[in-house]
């Protein structure tokens, strides 16, 4: 497994609406996470979804949100966060000290 | 856009705690699933389910119970592989409306 991210990276989600079956939330495009896990090699679920085989696999990853950042009116203490599952076709690096 | 199903987050009132009892034709229609998605059939993937599901559009989406959007979408996917066809369904659909309304009539009357 050749993950392009490692733990405790800085990614951020890509700002992409596309029709079709996507499996990543609307509510986390575009927002910056930290890579919680990778949890492995999966088929695509974008492909399968059509009927084909999902080949090439795609890297799996845990990316943790802080619940601050995904909404803006979020009352809970700031330390409260979201882990949600997401597919390396839909992150980007983030430059360490970069807006 | 965001997609009508992809409603992460939106206000939603209370969650329902309770254990729920599911009818007969509710499990029969998660058993088809899983013998749809089976590794020694491979018909159709969950993946296409939730598909389905997801094409349902916000009317129907919001009006059909769980199971329903499940039997929706198993109907449309299995019509796009050729598993079977249009006619066979409505056929088949119509048979069973029968059976049921002829067993509503007779226990209508046993209870006279």
């Amino acid at each position: 497994m050749s993950a392009a991210f490692r733990i405790g990276q800085r990614v951020r989600v890509r700002r992409a609406f596309p029709p079709g079956h996507v499996r990543t939330p609307f509510y986390a495009r575009g927002h910056d996470g930290v890579i919680d896990a990778i949890a492995g090699d999966f088929a695509n679920p974008e492909e399968l979804a059509y009927g084909r085989g999902g080949e090439l696999r795609r890297a799996l990853f845990r990316v943790r949100f802080a619940q601050r950042d995904l909404w803006p009116d979020y009352a809970g203490p700031p330390q409260d966060s979201a882990v949600i599952d997401i597919y390396e076709h839909w992150l980007e690096p983030v430059e360490e000290g970069s807006p | 856009m965001q997609q009508h199903h992809d409603m992460g987050g939106l206000p939603a009132g209370p969650v329902e705690r309770a254990e729920q009892d599911h009818a007969p034709w509710e499990k029969r229609v998660d058993a088809i699933l899983r013998l749809l998605i089976d590794r020694k059939r491979r018909i159709m993937t969950v993946d296409e389910l939730r598909r389905g599901i997801e094409a349902l559009g916000p009317g129907a989406y919001d009006e059909l119970g769980y199971y329903e959007r499940w039997m929706a979408s198993i109907g449309e996917i299995l019509l796009e592989k050729g598993v079977i066809t249009v006619d066979e369904l409505g056929r088949r659909m119509a048979e069973v409306e029968a059976r049921w309304k002829e067993a509503a009539e007779q226990k209508l009357e046993g209870a006279q």
